[in-house]
Formats: C-alpha cells, sequence, structure tokens
C-alpha cells in the first residue's frame, strides 16, 4: 500500500486490518499520535487527513491511500514548533503529555473548521460563529485529557486563534473532494 | 479483527454488484462499523468500500427540497448554508451528537445505520437478542439506565442511538436507495425502521446489499421555528437520554403546525401524530403541554433503572415547546 504522510510518500506492506494509526505507529515509526481507547472515544489518536481532524484509530489504513496524512511530527519540530505546539508549551497545556499529540492536531483542524464558518451545538448563531472558551471546551470535546489539563490547553488555543492561527490552519476538505 | 476481503467500488452499481454475499458490508466513515467489528460484533467477510463514490453533494430536488448525498459527512451536512438556514433542527441535531472528529468522518447514510449502544449488546460475554437471535436480553432486569421506554418488546429494549436521524424523522425525510437488481427505492423515515418484536437483529427495512444513495429533505415550512433539545450526562459528546426535535408554525398565537420526534426513547426515532394534532390549532400553555406528554407517554413502561425518563420526556417535551412557542 502506498500512502503520502507528512508529504513524504510512503510504501509499505500491511495486514488489510491494519487501522491508520496502528499505520503510522507500528509501521512508518510516527509515534506522537497516540492509542489511548482505540475506540474513538479519548482523541488522543487523532491526525489531519486532507486537512480534516479524524480519529485515526477508527479508519481503516487501506482507505487512505489516496489522501493527504499529516500528523502531530509534520505540524512542526523541536526547531520549528506549529504555533500550536509552541503555545500548548508557553501556557503549559499538559500534565502526561499522552494526549497532547492528539489535542494539538484536533486544535489545528478545529481551527480549520472556525475560520470555514462552521457553528457548534453551543453557537447562538449557526451562520456567523464566534470562537470563545464554551466554544473551544464544546469543539474540543473529543478529546479526553485525563490531567484534565482543560484550562491551560484552552488557553493555548485560544491564544493561537487571537495571533491569526486561523489562516495558519490548513483548509478542512470539502464534499467535493469526496467526488 | 477477523479477517475480511475488501474491495473499492468505482460506482454504486459496482458496490451492490459488490455486495452480494450475506456477510458483505458497505464501508464508508467506518466510525461505528469498525469499533464493533475490533470487538467482534461485526464479523463481515468482506467490506466494500464506497467512500469515494460520487454521493457527496447536496443538491436542490425538483420540489423545492434538498437531495443529500449518503456520503455527505455530517460535519458538512450542519455546516451546508442550506440546512442551517432552512432546516436548522437538522444542523443543531448533527452538531449535537458525536464529535468534531467523528463528524468530520461519519457520513449521512452510516448514521442512520448506526447500531445501538446498549451495554449488552457491546458485551460478548452476555446474552443479547440483537447480537445472537435467541439468546435473551439481558438489560431487561439488568442496567438499562439508557435503554428505552417505548417501542420495546420482552426481546430487547435498546434506544436507536442517533440524533441526525431524530431531526430527519420530525422533518418527513425520504431515504433513498439502490437495489441489487438495480431498482431505485424511495423509503420514508417513518417506515424505514423496525420495532424489535422478535427478531431485534432486523433494524430496518433495508434488504441485504441495498445502499442508501441519498437522504431527500421535503421542502421546509415557511416560517417555522426549529428546535433540539438533547439532555444527555455530560455537557457534550454523550448520547442522548432524551431527545426532542421540533418544528413549530405559530399563526395568531395559535400552533399551526408541529412536527416532533424523539430520540433516546425508543428502538427507533419516535414520533407519534397524535402528539401533533392535540397541539394544532391550540394556544399554547403548560396544561396543553402536559396533554401531548400524556399522548406521548400513555405506553411507557420504565425497565427500573431508566424510570426517570418518563418524567424527564415530559419535561424535555414541555421545554421544547415552550421554546417553540414563547413570543420573542
Amino acid at each position: 500500500m502506498q500512502f503520502t504522510v507528512n508529504g513524504q510518500r510512503r510504501e509499505v506492506d500491511v495486514d488489510i486490518r491494519t487501522s491508520l494509526l496502528d499505520l503510522l505507529r507500528e509501521h512508518l515509526a510516527l509515534t506522537g499520535s497516540k492509542k489511548g481507547c482505540d475506540h474513538g472515544q479519548c482523541g488522543a489518536c487523532t491526525v489531519l487527513v486532507n486537512g480534516r481532524r479524524i480519529n485515526s484509530c477508527l479508519s481503516l489504513a487501506v482507505m487512505h491511500q489516496d489522501d493527504e496524512i499529516v500528523t502531530v511530527e509534520g505540524l512542526g519540530d523541536p526547531e520549528r514548533l506549529h504555533p500550536m505546539q509552541a503555545a500548548f508549551v508557553a501556557h503549559d497545556g499538559y500534565q502526561c503529555g499522552y494526549c497532547t499529540p492528539g489535542q494539538i492536531c484536533s486544535a489545528v483542524g478545529m481551527l480549520g473548521e472556525v475560520a470555514a464558518g462552521w457553528g457548534s451545538h453551543v453557537s447562538p448563531d449557526l451562520a456567523a460563529p464566534e470562537l470563545s472558551t464554551e466554544e473551544i471546551a464544546e469543539r474540543m470535546s473529543g478529546n479526553v485529557c485525563r490531567c484534565a489539563a482543560y484550562p491551560n490547553i484552552r488557553a493555548a488555543i485560544a491564544e493561537v486563534a487571537e495571533d491569526g492561527g486561523l489562516e495558519a490552519a490548513p483548509e478542512p476538505r470539502r464534499q467535493e473532494a469526496l467526488a | 479483527m477477523r479477517l475480511f476481503q475488501y474491495e473499492r467500488a468505482a460506482t454504486p452499481e459496482a458496490a451492490v454488484a459488490d455486495c452480494l454475499a450475506e456477510d458483505a458490508r458497505f464501508i464508508a466513515g467506518g466510525t461505528n462499523l469498525l469499533d464493533l467489528m475490533k470487538l467482534q460484533i461485526e464479523t463481515p467477510a468482506k467490506l466494500v468500500d464506497i467512500s469515494r463514490l460520487d454521493l457527496g453533494a447536496i443538491e436542490e430536488a425538483e420540489d423545492g427540497g434538498l437531495l443529500i448525498g449518503a456520503l455527505v459527512p455530517n460535519s458538512d451536512l450542519a455546516a451546508d448554508p442550506r440546512i442551517v438556514a432552512r432546516y436548522e433542527v437538522l444542523a443543531r441535531a448533527l452538531l449535537a451528537g458525536a464529535s468534531g472528529q467523528l463528524r468530520n468522518k461519519a457520513t449521512t447514510g452510516g448514521n442512520l445505520l448506526q447500531r445501538t449502544r446498549c451495554y449488552y449488546f457491546y458485551d460478548r460475554h452476555t446474552p443479547c437478542n440483537k447480537r445472537e437471535p435467541g439468546s435473551g436480553c439481558s438489560a431487561i432486569g439488568g442496567e438499562n439506565r439508557i435503554l428505552a421506554v417505548l417501542g420495546t418488546s420482552e426481546h430487547c429494549i435498546a434506544t436507536h442511538p442517533s440524533d441526525m436521524a431524530v431531526a430527519m424523522r420530525a422533518l418527513d425525510a425520504t431515504v433513498v436507495t439502490l437495489k441489487r437488481d438495480g431498482d431505485r427505492r424511495r423509503i420514508p423515515l417513518g417506515d424505514f425502521y423496525r420495532l424489535p418484536g422478535d427478531t431485534p437483529q432486523i433494524e430496518t427495512v433495508l434488504e441485504p446489499g441495498e445502499l442508501i444513495t441519498h437522504v431527500a429533505l421535503p421542502p421546509a415550512v415557511d416560517g417555522a421555528r426549529h428546535v433540539y433539545r438533547k439532555v444527555r450526562d455530560r455537557a457534550s459528546y454523550a448520547f442522548a437520554l432524551v431527545s426532542v426535535a421540533g418544528v413549530v408554525r405559530m399563526d395568531q398565537g395559535r400552533i399551526a403546525a408541529a412536527q416532533l420526534a424523539f430520540g433516546g426513547l425508543a428502538p427507533m426515532p419516535w414520533r407519534n401524530a397524535e402528539v401533533e394534532a392535540a397541539l394544532v390549532g391550540q394556544e399554547p400553555s403548560p396544561a396543553l403541554f402536559e396533554r401531548a406528554a400524556d399522548i406521548l407517554l400513555a405506553d411507557a413502561r420504565g425497565q427500573g433503572s431508566n424510570d426517570f425518563k418518563i418524567p424527564l420526556a415530559r419535561r424535555t417535551l414541555a421545554a421544547t415547546l415552550r421554546e417553540l412557542t414563547e413570543a420573542r
């Protein structure tokens, strides 16, 4: 099977049952994405596929051979942190760090969704959503932090949003790309 | 996970031709199916990948409604300006369900077909008539706090988990399918799901290998107010204990039209025409809302730890009707 991960073309021979998460961790040595629950409940495995955040544990690798996959390793590296990574460091947006790669990928995808004008469950007006603390909490509810570093995670995301991180986020894939 | 054959279908016709065997399944988003396959609750011999079919558009229908492709992700459907402007109850229901990640992957067709989250359905070490027909129902007399109070049978008290389907039921949506023989069917959502009876493993009227291609929404009700109210254990990312999808049009202080559907109460998105008939033509009042709840819940039966859903449904209906009818 062939994949495009963090801009690189990769070719591997894997079992048809391999999840996208196991492909990344076990076959491509990209262990940033974490396996928490393996059932789509915790969000630690969140990656960006064509700019959209998804749970890589609930995805078959074989179904993503034509997609652009970005993991936390593809967002930045220790010398050149992505603004979201830098903000998590600045705001101490973690304790044990296990959920952090998923939180960061999810937050990057989420800001792209806000930039695209998507409303949320807590938006009073779905046609004109504005990012607030409550909005960040609702939109990030698919990422669980067992250390409950939530206040600092929200602060980190809010800072990136205020600094114009909306434009920095990749465009979410619109439906025509599915066709 | 059990081994399976995998094929990617190029067209809907090829997909139904590929999905011939009884133990073959279509896969699109896969967020529910893969979860169940990991637990070996679903053990398909073959997966037919329909995710690249050209069914990802939302189009204006000739009758003034919308035709939603089965592969439109839940996120896109909720964000579509036409859905937000004309069918807000559907956008609200979608956004009340799952998480941002799941909504990006889950599709319109798949959402309709997701399976119950009954604890015993998920636990292969306990009897469950839905998972293993004839083995018994562990939820009756067991842990049933999240389970159904309407439409149940002595064989199954599972609830349907979807929020989206509840709003679509209130909106009189129609499921459009492609059958193996090439025939297309239009199935009103009200006829799409089956009550458990003595075959709880059969949840819809779909035939083996029948593919959902679209969901059709009829023209929106002009001047109607839309509300989706969901009560759950957490503020976000939790299934409904009780939910109400309501579309109500007022005229000179009276209820001129009412469409109401309920989630969390039954094995399917629940609707009761008598509830709506009791409301139409009336001035809203607490007494009227109580009467509507009496009709809705006349046959409701708790199983012990889910008894609370009956008064909760009564209050949620009243609160939803207040929001739908109050002067602004």
